[in-house]
């Protein structure tokens, strides 16, 4: 049983394709990066995903739940920019991705107090205790992505959604957040979407990597066909998961090659 | 060195330069006088600076011969608390209508529009209207200041709601937040330190509106002093009067600034 389901989804503004025809079945806990040239539709593929638009056709669905209709706690997100709250300090950032859900989006008294030792807590893990007061402007780029990932992971997500994440940060900062969201992953088993637009990085972390273009072409009408999923790579083990089977069990698999076609196999 | 790149970085000569337009100023109308005066001892259109200073002197710390009260802090206090009034209740009015309008699309679509037709009504030209819906005491003078600068306000923080970030406002969604939550927290917290730049920006139209209408009926106000003294060509209490009121406009300009840094230090914030 598929966790995020995506069946026939299309989407056009004003008779402009978007995208056209998308079907997708991902497990739970599968990292999905999703690649392709600007314009292509990717960026609008996880705006559906994260129901801030309806699809013209189709449907999204979580765990076989309704549709949404719009955004919600079942869906975290981190964009590029402007993810975190910036009249918040950091610590507030934390506690809010906990108080946003309640009546009046605040906690009082022992609440309030035990929320923020939680957050403590967490800015401990992603490395930002040091910061807890200070507001996000004074940080750096790495870390208020790093800040972003923790806010959107304190709210529980079914699924985490991030719009090229690591696009504004430098080389070597985006290689860190590789490494600190590749440990999070481990920790917390979570299904992520990944937009981005460097090959390498899609590949890097994602267990899957989709690539969106559009298979059709009207020279006369560009606008007439949309982009949808062309390839869908496997790319666990390095992007070849495959090829090392024999090397990873060795003793498994000769005996069928040889069995099928023993003119490739060779002399047993 | 390149005229746009030498700056007046010394503390002694930036403070000459910042006081070189007003000593400018207060010579030029020194020398004007003296030359009428010269002419003219019995001259009221350029008393000399001495003459005002005399002035503001007995009009700050002397009493009416009549009534013993000394009538500039009483134009002052009318002035101030209907200017008060007059903003303050622009300012919550502009503010909630200025979120509903900038994050609910059905108030947008009802009201910005006639929001927009409103802001071009001549609030002056409403004056007489207003005299005579709400008489001629304290209601119309503070209606008339209301009138007058609510529809800019509205159209200023309205669109200040719209250029928060989509990405902040579905990011408070993903983490749960209801309308009223983004309103309360996410909103209206960077809303304010605009709301104070636009109440900054409209106290100008607020102190015109104001005198306009204290010199057309009141009995006591800043405005109506110098539409009163006019008469008798009192240039040195129409001047004190007008300096007054131009020091009062900039202490309030200056605490408002202060006000806001103080408030919302995340403004600054920043490496």
């Amino acid at each position: 049983m598929s966790f995020v389901s995506v069946t026939d989804v299309w989407q056009s503004y004003d008779g402009r394709s978007i995208i056209e025809r998308v079907n997708l079945d991902v497990a739970e806990g599968e990292f999905v990066s999703i690649v392709g040239a600007s314009g292509c539709g990717k960026s609008t593929f996880l705006r559906l995903l994260l129901a801030d638009e309806r699809p013209t056709r189709g449907t999204i669905r979580i765990d076989g739940g309704a549709p949404a209709v719009e955004p919600g706690r079942e869906r975290g997100v981190v964009f590029q920019r402007y993810s975190v709250f910036p009249h918040m300090s950091v610590r507030d950032n934390i506690v809010a991705a906990e108080s946003f859900a309640t009546g009046l989006g605040r906690f009082f008294g022992a609440k309030l107090r035990a929320a923020r030792a939680r957050a403590d807590g967490t800015l401990d893990r992603i490395g930002l205790a040091h910061v807890a007061g200070n507001y996000p402007a004074t940080l750096s780029g790495g870390m208020q992505q790093r800040l972003a990932i923790g806010q959107a992971l304190t709210a529980r997500p079914r699924i985490l959604l991030l719009d090229e994440p690591f696009g504004a940060l430098d080389p070597g900062t985006r290689i860190a957040m590789h490494d600190f969201l590749t440990e999070l992953r481990a920790e917390t088993a979570m299904t992520v979407f990944m937009v981005t637009h460097d090959l390498s990085e899609g590949f890097k972390l994602g267990d899957r990597v989709l690539v969106f273009d559009k298979p059709r072409w009207d020279p006369d009408y560009p606008e007439k066909f949309g982009a949808t999923i062309t390839y869908d790579f496997d790319a666990r083990d390095g992007g070849i998961p495959y090829q090392r089977i024999l090397e990873k069990a060795p003793g498994l698999a000769p005996d069928i090659v040889s069995d099928i076609a023993p003119d490739i196999a060779g002399p047993a | 060195m390149r005229l746009i790149n030498r700056r007046p970085t010394s503390p002694p000569l930036a403070v000459v330069l910042a006081a070189l337009p007003f000593v400018a100023v207060a010579v030029a109308y020194a020398i004007g006088s003296d030359i009428r005066l010269a002419a003219n001892p019995q001259d009221k259109l350029l008393p000399a600076p001495a003459t005002i200073l005399e002035t503001a002197i007995r009009l700050f710390t002397e009493g009416d011969r009549r009534s013993g009260d000394i009538l500039l802090w009483h134009d002052t206090w009318a002035s101030l608390r209907r200017l008060f009034f007059g903003v303050g209740i622009g300012a919550i009015i502009s503010l909630v209508a200025g979120v509903l309008i900038g994050m609910l699309p059905y108030a947008r679509r009802t009201f910005s529009d006639f929001v927009a037709v409103l802001s071009m009504v001549p609030p002056l030209a409403m004056l007489p209207i207003l005299f005579i819906v709400f008489g001629l005491g304290e209601t119309s003078k503070i209606v008339l200041i209301v009138v007058g600068i609510t529809p800019f306000l509205i159209r200023d923080l309205s669109q200040r709601v719209l250029d928060i970030p989509h990405e902040e406002i579905v990011k408070a969604q993903t983490l749960g937040a209801s309308s009223l939550v983004i309103a309360l927290r996410v909103v209206l917290p960077q809303i304010l330190p605009r709301l104070i730049a636009a109440v900054r920006l409209s106290l100008g139209s607020a102190w015109l509106f104001l005198i306009a209408a204290e010199a057309v009926a009141a009995d006591v106000g800043l405005g109506y002093r110098i539409f009163l003294v006019r008469r008798y060509l009192a240039m040195d209490i129409i001047l004190t009067y007008v300096i007054w009121i131009t020091l009062l406009a900039f202490l309030i300009d200056w605490a408002l600034k202060v006000a806001s840094r103080r408030a919302f230090p995340w403004l600054g914030a920043g490496l």
